[in-house]
């Protein structure tokens, strides 16, 4: 990544790189050409399902999903904000992604957490950091669905 | 296959040793394993040392050269929290394959206030990094959502987890070798400060540092050394690694594991869950033990609630029924990685032989003992030990 990075012009860079950010922000996955199971991985050797090599293709994923299970995370590593809410969101393609669940009330989910259960979500993209290079890194997360 | 037995075990109080080195912990062990065997390290004839942290720095060696440097052959396993339980695993396989009549595990880990585990990512710049921005690998929020997945599979409530706080606090007041033995109520666990829910602080497994050993030894080499002692039989030692489950590389699946070590370790040993007198596993969060008293088949799927409110867990003489983690678990005993899953195996040999060092908290006419461990990435160990 760190190539691509020195090789491509300024700009906002996503956070890992199966964010693609063109043409709309969405996620990239690859799926496996001889049992179907998908994977979140750009670059994979094999398939960990059914062992077959080589036959993994680029799917890109749908940017809504509902949530199956999330935490509440009170205590972190040194400049990360708390609290704030991580989430298991399974997309429609059968993948599960996990990220932060924003747009939501921490306390809230932890005194009805059936509340997050089956929420319908959508992929946000926001920058949180810049890089070394001066470079915006753009991370994703969830939020409910708006529509 | 022969069959194993459990000779001789050794541990030392989990605790903090900051003036203390890796091999000197597990030297120390080691050392008591022997004595309680009756053997030398001149006996040993293969040793298999656990430590996770100094992977890469030959700990095994380093510990026989504090004890005795007999040149017999030594692995250095890492296998995450479950790297003493390979370790002896190892060894295990040495007698039982007819190589080696004699072996020794050791596991060791010095940890000190480490803090929180899991997490990190993003290579060099810690712009990339995905900590918090992409979810969260703490090992506290990785456990809290295989706790809320129980929640919305089951109806499961914050109680419920704390209560096997409160119940794993309560055993290891009993047990001298615990890094903690203070008694909790369901009010300290339940208002303590949340770490990731639902696990609150009390919820938590202590970092620290400790060893633990264990002398194995072959049917003829029991005759010739026990000396008229029982010594419990390692009836079953199983190692699983996750299999592909749909979400298990976003969300780390510490069930499916469990359920096939599981099914493994009870055909080997010719027994199932109703014959186990006690279980020692994997705590390290309240969520963990919740959701394997129905991975162990401990009860019925969905059952766990219902298990803990009808005393499911606690200590015979606490009123309790099928006794989890009476030692006081990961939650109370402590956490030393590489340590952990030889210690588990030496709580269930001292409950087996009716061992000085479990006096206090004995469960009674223990016959049959069950330890399991998890290693989050991810590996699973079950021993099945009778007597």
């Amino acid at each position: 990544m760190a190539d691509e990075q020195a090789q491509a012009e300024p700009g906002p860079r996503p956070i890992l790189p199966i964010l693609k950010l063109q043409p709309k922000p969405h996620l990239e996955g690859v799926k496996c050409g001889s049992c179907g199971a998908l994977f979140l991985d750009v670059k994979r050797v094999a398939c960990s399902k059914c062992g077959t090599p080589g036959k993994l293709t680029p799917v890109p994923l749908s940017d809504k999903g509902k949530v199956w299970v999330f935490s509440v995370v009170h205590q972190s590593f040194p400049g990360i904000k708390t609290p704030y809410v991580t989430a298991i969101v399974d997309l429609p393609e059968g993948i599960s992604v996990k990220s932060n669940l924003v747009d939501v009330d921490p306390e809230e989910l932890q005194k009805n957490p059936q509340k997050a259960f089956g929420m319908p979500v959508e992929l946000v993209v926001n920058p949180v950091a810049k890089d070394r290079q001066g470079n915006e890194v753009m991370a994703f997360q969830f939020r409910p669905s708006k529509n | 296959m022969r069959n194993v037995y459990v000779l001789g075990t050794g541990m030392i109080k989990f605790g903090r040793y900051p003036e203390k080195t890796v091999p000197e912990l597990g030297a120390e062990a080691a050392l008591i394993a022997l004595n309680d065997a009756g053997i030398t390290i001149k006996d040993v004839e293969m040793f298999a040392s656990g430590n996770l942290y100094q992977a890469n720095a030959m700990v095994g060696q380093r510990i026989l050269q504090q004890i005795g440097q007999t040149g017999i052959p030594v692995v250095n396993v890492a296998n995450a929290c479950a790297t003493g339980s390979t370790a002896l695993r190892e060894a295990y396989m040495g007698v039982a394959s007819g190589m080696y009549d004699v072996t020794m595990a050791v596991g060791v880990e010095q940890m000190g206030k480490q803090g929180l585990l899991g997490g990190g990512g993003g290579g060099t710049d810690p712009a990339y990094s995905t900590e918090g921005r992409l979810g969260s690998g703490l090992m506290p929020a990785v456990f809290g959502q295989a706790g809320v997945e129980h929640m919305r599979k089951y109806g499961t409530k914050l109680e419920h987890f704390a209560r096997i706080s409160v119940k794993s606090h309560k055993h290891a007041t009993k047990n001298p070798f615990s890094q903690y033995r203070n008694e909790v109520s369901l009010e300290d666990v339940m208002n303590a400060r949340m770490v990731a829910f639902p696990n609150t602080l009390y919820m938590c497994c202590p970092t620290g540092d400790g060893a633990a050993a264990a002398i194995l030894v072959s049917e003829d080499k029991l005759r010739q050394l026990a000396g008229g002692r029982k010594r419990p039989k390692i009836a079953a030692s199983v190692l699983t690694s996750d299999p592909y489950t749909d979400r298990d590389l976003t969300l780390p699946d510490v069930s499916t594991l469990t359920r096939r070590a599981a099914q493994k370790a009870y055909e080997m040993a010719g027994l199932g869950p109703k014959d186990v007198s006690l279980t020692e596993l994997h705590d390290c969060f309240a969520t963990a033990e919740l959701v394997h008293y129905e991975n162990l088949g401990l009860c019925g799927d969905g059952e766990a609630a219902k298990f803990i409110e009808e005393g499911g867990g606690q200590h015979p003489g606490l009123g309790g029924k099928s006794p989890v983690n009476v030692s006081g678990g990961l939650l109370s005993k402590g956490h030393p990685l590489g340590a952990t899953g030889v210690a588990n195996v030496c709580e269930v040999v001292w409950h087996l032989t009716e061992d000085e060092r479990a006096k206090d908290r004995l469960v009674p006419n223990a016959k049959v003992g069950l330890a399991h461990v998890i290693g989050l990435g991810s590996a699973c160990t079950i021993n099945i030990l009778t007597i």
